[in-house]
């Protein structure tokens, strides 16, 4: 069985439908209104960074989508589908695939078991060790992944870039179109950190669709393309990277809204203008050092 | 650690295809038990003339079939950084069930000892359903699974042994001899099997392979879209059939369901596990380490014996053994 992904052409950005595409999504807990009518466009091709404070509800919409909270309402659109993912399970069936920040791994399995524990190769029943391994070399080698000795080492010698990578590797392995990451580069050196960039670009340049949650604006300059900033629950923009200076972006995550509905950046008039009509953002204006 | 990335014009250079099963370090941890083993081995060879002839070692065999066995299931269950502390008493409770089932209730041999496993089988399995959906911790879970199973052995059997005089063919499960040139009580041969079996099913099955990945990382399991509750109750369950099965072992083996023993079974089958590398933080282990270990503990208990030592000073000098077998499992993996 091949689980490397069929590379579809390079896509083309905006001009293609969002692969996945939120709208008005709400969820709460208890009496706790995490996030409100939140908007997110994610396409193919493309490396989308959400970006938001603390407690901004970045980890709220990414299990949402990942399905372990469902959405409370809105609608949940995945390749022009409306779909409802409620657990884990139907979010892989879609090819939405989540890299956690420090859970990803077992320590004392090797890489192999690593990439495939939860769908293991079987042959008559038992455990398909050749195959399994074959692909987690060739899926390593396809991501230009070069700095594992071996694949049958056990995940607690590799270093946190590696172990990165094999976390990464292992949600690319199963055909999968979204992956989701979580802080991928917290807690790495420099050098790793910009070799676990290297690869979240290249998936993207693979034809996936990634988010990468992040609270280092470098990281996020460096590798995304588009922007989605959350600010007390809300999505107050989402923006294209291009557009966009270190200091708006700090200040969209610190402030609220600067950016109107089309995407459109204003910084030095927009900062009156409420993101949307129907919710006004909380502590919308005036925010502006 | 080398980290530099080679550049993505790629050469068609494809990591090697390497060896499978263990790593060097797993197999250096099996060499270790297993060079005690022939230390201690040789030591009684030396110190005791009755220790080396082929009677003496087929009586070390025997007496370790139902630790052995015992220690298979706990290995499952320890690796998945649980532990199962009614498997002594239940062994008891099931070898009483037996009694009940052939001699009482006279069930052909077969059908009662098929019986008997499966009940094993459910007490393992009310362990798992305890500890993985009722969240109650493996020590204090299996400890009631323990009182209850001694409590129930009692009265089950009203406290008195119960005989398998009138079912030759049952008793002939431990003591026959299936194959008359090699003259190893059937015990042995069953024990055999079911280490081969137990090590199949640990490294070849995904059974096994999330029995690893929960004791490593339960919550990363779990994220991993495997029903880890679902998976603790069948581990916890396979303990069971082997609880059932040592039940048979032992009774066929003394021609009797002995309902008051069984308490401190578990201990030796634990210890057994640890001497053979098993880690109780969970997540490392195997089957032929276990082997070993249970071997290591028959041949001291065998050797001591023939050297006239005592049994109070048999537990201490086994209590110093697991001492030294854990200190040095630690101390190598923190050289490495």
């Amino acid at each position: 069985m091949t689980t490397t992904t069929t590379e579809p052409a390079r896509a083309k950005p905006d001009q293609t439908a969002p692969l996945l595409q939120l709208r008005g999504v709400n969820k709460s807990f208890g009496a706790v209104q995490v996030l409100h009518d939140v908007d997110l466009d994610v396409r193919q091709g493309r490396v989308t960074a959400l970006v938001g404070d603390n407690g901004a509800g970045k980890s709220t919409l990414i299990k949402g989508i990942a399905g372990i909270h469902a959405f409370d309402s809105g609608e949940y659109t995945f390749e022009g589908q409306s779909v409802h993912v409620t657990n884990p399970k139907q979010a892989n069936a879609l090819g939405i695939e989540v890299v956690y920040q420090d859970l990803a791994l077992c320590d004392n399995l090797d890489i192999v078991q690593n990439l495939y524990l939860g769908r293991e190769a079987l042959a008559s029943g038992l455990l398909d060790e050749i195959t399994m391994e074959e692909n987690a070399a060739e899926t390593l080698a396809g991501l230009s992944v070069r700095t594992v000795k071996s694949v049958r080492q056990k995940v607690a010698s590799l270093s946190g870039g590696q172990r990165q990578t094999v976390a990464i590797a292992r949600a690319v392995l199963w055909n999968s179109k979204l992956v989701i990451l979580d802080e991928p580069t917290a807690a790495l050196g420099v050098a790793q950190t910009e070799q676990v960039l290297r690869l979240v670009r290249r998936l993207a340049d693979r034809g996936l669709a990634v988010i990468l949650i992040s609270h280092n604006m470098n990281d996020v300059l460096a590798v995304a393309d588009d922007i989605a900033v959350l600010y007390l629950g809300r999505m107050t923009a989402q923006v294209q990277t291009k557009d966009v200076t270190h200091n708006q972006v700090v200040t969209l995550i610190t402030g609220g809204a600067l950016v109107q509905k089309d995407g459109h950046v204003d910084v030095e008039e927009a900062h009156e203008d409420p993101i949307d009509e129907d919710a006004p953002p909380p502590h919308g204006t005036g925010a502006q050092s | 650690m080398s980290t530099s990335t080679v550049p993505p014009d790629q050469q068609e250079q494809q990591p090697t295809v390497a060896a499978l099963g263990t790593s060097f370090k797993d197999r250096l941890q099996q060499f270790l038990a297993f060079a005690s083993l022939i230390v201690i081995f040789v030591f009684f060879s030396v110190a005791s003339p009755n220790f080396f002839n082929y009677a003496n070692i087929t009586a070390i065999l025997f007496s370790t079939v139902v630790i052995g066995t015992l220690a298979l299931g706990t290995t499952f269950v320890i690796i998945t950084g649980g532990i199962d502390l009614s498997i002594g008493t239940g062994m008891a409770l099931c070898a009483v069930i037996s009694g009940e089932l052939i001699v009482n209730a006279g069930l052909p041999v077969p059908l009662g000892v098929l019986g008997t496993i499966l009940f094993g089988g459910l007490l393992g399995l009310i362990n798992g359903f305890n500890i993985a959906i009722l969240k109650i911790p493996p020590f204090i879970a299996t400890l009631a699974m323990m009182l209850v199973a001694q409590g129930l052995a009692l009265v089950i059997s009203h406290s008195t042994p119960i005989y398998f005089s009138d079912a030759p063919s049952y008793i002939k499960i431990s003591t026959g001899h299936l194959i008359p040139a090699l003259n190893l009580p059937n015990a042995v041969l069953v024990f055999a099997f079911l280490a081969v079996v137990s090590a199949v099913l640990l490294n070849k099955t995904i059974l096994g392979r999330y029995t690893y990945s929960i004791g490593s990382n339960e919550e990363a399991t779990a994220l991993s879209g495997i029903n880890t509750r679902k998976w603790k109750m069948v581990v916890y369950a396979l303990a069971g059939l082997f609880i059932g099965m040592a039940g048979v072992l032992i009774s066929a083996r003394l021609g009797s369901a002995q309902p008051a023993t069984g308490a401190g079974y578990e201990l030796q089958a634990i210890a057994a596990v640890v001497i053979g590398g098993t880690s109780l933080a969970g997540g490392k282990g195997s089957i032929v380490g276990t082997v070993i270990g249970a071997l290591i503990i028959s041949v001291l208990n065998n050797g001591l014996q023939l050297m006239s030592i005592p049994q109070e000073w048999q537990n201490v000098i086994l209590g110093c053994v697991i001492l030294v077998a854990v200190y040095a499992d630690m101390a190598r993996k923190r050289a490495a």
